[in-house]
């Protein structure tokens, strides 16, 4: 599991660990808690061009449907078939085997920090 | 990530406390706001709470629910008028599901209406309804010699469900109810808990077997500590409001507001059989429901899906054609089926069992069929 803190967030609840040029994206367990169990996963397919912003995916609970947002743009160069074939991993670690996608941008956009976020979700 | 069909509850609010409000902060629950309340949708999980349902026992607080009590030598009378059904013919301890129904034939709301004693009957209503139902029993009982009281301030409601519930609540210190082991489906009795009158009923919402305590308020918070230690070790969890209502979808029973409400004729809703044509006298909504909903009204299917993607209440049903012929009242990726299961109303025609329909999910056409209801039925013991 990634350390959170040095984590960045989005407003749309989203998470991202960046490496180099690379970021790799969740959603924080506020998200997913909120949600409630995943049932239902679906995810961009890797080679996919997404646009910070735009929907790319969606994350579906027993009681509602939650949309994934590309954070960047950029390409996707991997996506969590675990999390496809086993979609609670993103409840019972959001910020590790949960992932969802990664996504090689072009330029980072203006992210929470991880003291921003808590104070967004009020923790 | 956004959440585009569920608010979550934030900040301040002014929402009413269930008596057993400090039980559910213990037990560490997620709240929502149910027609004024906040109730827990979850405790962890909505799914393990579902399967617990399924195979041992969950515990639900429906502490929100109205009870009003119609009392008086006339009160059969007066409830035979009020609704659609013949409340005049439940026996003593009976309990029977009914309709308010609007002068129109719609439906104000879906009851279960108890009879506790020769002149006395509590009805108990949706949350969100409890108003609506008190409002319209004081009128259309005021020519009867009879009084409405919604007490539903000073009744708290606690349901215990699953195939274990018999076994816990018998076993439970304090409560003691005689015959309980006899008391059958759709049949309540008086009993006792820590020296509070509490009803208990068998009852529920879930499509197992179950009961429904209800109990005064000051009772409650005890009542449920007491089930929650005594069925811990076979299974009993606290359930939310989340697993209720896919568990209730899977046993194909309507919610209203989703499968019911004011412009649904019960004979759309498949609650022909709940609308008593052949009780003398008339009673609200009879002409209505004789003149009928009209021709071509849509009726309510079951449809189900293969893969994981469920369609949503409001989500277009479309035939081969894409011709929008339906739209989904409820739906879920089933918890105990593994498919997607939703009820919807579609055209007559689309109607059949087994015609082959899609779900329009956000833009995605998903196949789904024409299923007989309930998706789900126990076993018989």
């Amino acid at each position: 599991m990634a350390d959170r803190s040095t984590l960045k967030y989005t407003s749309e609840h989203e998470w991202l660990d960046v490496q180099g040029d690379i970021a790799t994206v969740g959603i924080t367990a506020y998200a997913a808690e909120k949600l409630g169990d995943v049932v239902f996963v679906d995810l961009p397919s890797v080679g996919s061009r997404v646009a910070s912003g735009k929907v790319v995916g969606e994350i579906e609970s027993t009681k509602s449907v939650g949309e994934l947002f590309a954070p960047v743009d950029g390409t996707v160069t991997e996506v969590n078939d675990a999390v496809v074939a086993a979609p609670e991993l993103v409840n019972s670690d959001p910020f590790g085997e949960g992932w969802l996608i990664r996504v090689n941008f072009t330029e980072l956009p203006s992210l929470l920090s991880y003291d921003e976020y808590n104070a967004l979700v009020g923790e | 990530m956004t959440d585009n069909t569920h608010s979550p509850v934030s900040g301040v609010s002014p929402e009413r406390l269930s008596p057993l409000h400090r039980e559910h902060l213990d037990a560490g629950a997620s709240f929502t706001d149910f027609a004024g309340w906040q109730m827990p949708v979850r405790y962890s999980s909505d799914l393990a709470e579902h399967h617990a349902v399924r195979t041992a026992a969950g515990m639900f607080d429906l502490s929100h629910m109205g009870e009003i009590v119609v009392l008086g030598p006339e009160a059969p009378d007066a409830l035979d008028y009020a609704f659609a059904g013949k409340l005049s013919a439940v026996a003593i301890g009976q309990a029977k599901y009914s309709l308010l129904l609007g002068r129109e034939g719609g439906i104000i709301d879906d009851v279960v209406v108890y009879r506790t004693g020769e002149d006395r009957f509590i009805v108990v209503a949706n949350a969100s309804n409890r108003a609506a139902v008190a409002a319209q029993l004081v009128e259309r009982t005021a020519p009867f010699d009879c009084e409405v009281f919604d007490e539903s301030d000073d009744i708290a409601l606690i349901a215990i469900q699953g195939p274990k519930s018999f076994e816990i609540l018998s076993q439970v210190p304090g409560i003691v109810v005689v015959g309980l082991a006899e008391l059958k489906y759709y049949w309540s009795t008086p009993g006792q808990f820590d020296g509070h009158e509490i009803l208990v009923a068998r009852t529920g919402y879930t499509g197992e077997d179950g009961f429904e305590l209800y109990v005064a308020p000051d009772a409650a918070p005890a009542l449920w500590r007491a089930i929650a230690e005594t069925g811990v070790g076979s299974g009993l969890v606290p359930a939310g409001l989340a697993s209720r209502d896919t568990l209730r979808l899977e046993a194909g029973m309507p919610l209203y507001g989703h499968e019911l409400g004011l412009t649904t004729f019960a004979v759309q809703a498949g609650l022909g059989r709940v609308v008593n044509l052949k009780k003398e006298g008339d009673f609200v909504g009879r002409a209505a429901v004789e003149a009928g909903p009209g021709e071509g009204a849509r009726v309510l299917v079951g449809l189900r899906a293969a893969g994981k993607r469920a369609g949503r209440a409001d989500y277009p049903v479309l035939d081969a054609d894409g011709t929008e012929v339906g739209v989904i009242t409820s739906g879920a990726l089933s918890p105990t089926l593994g498919y997607p299961i939703a009820m919807a109303y579609v055209d007559p025609a689309a109607s059949e069992i087994g015609t082959e329909l899609f779900m329009d999910v956000r833009g995605t056409r998903v196949p789904a069929s024409v299923t007989a209801l309930p998706f789900y039925t126990r076993k018989a013991n």
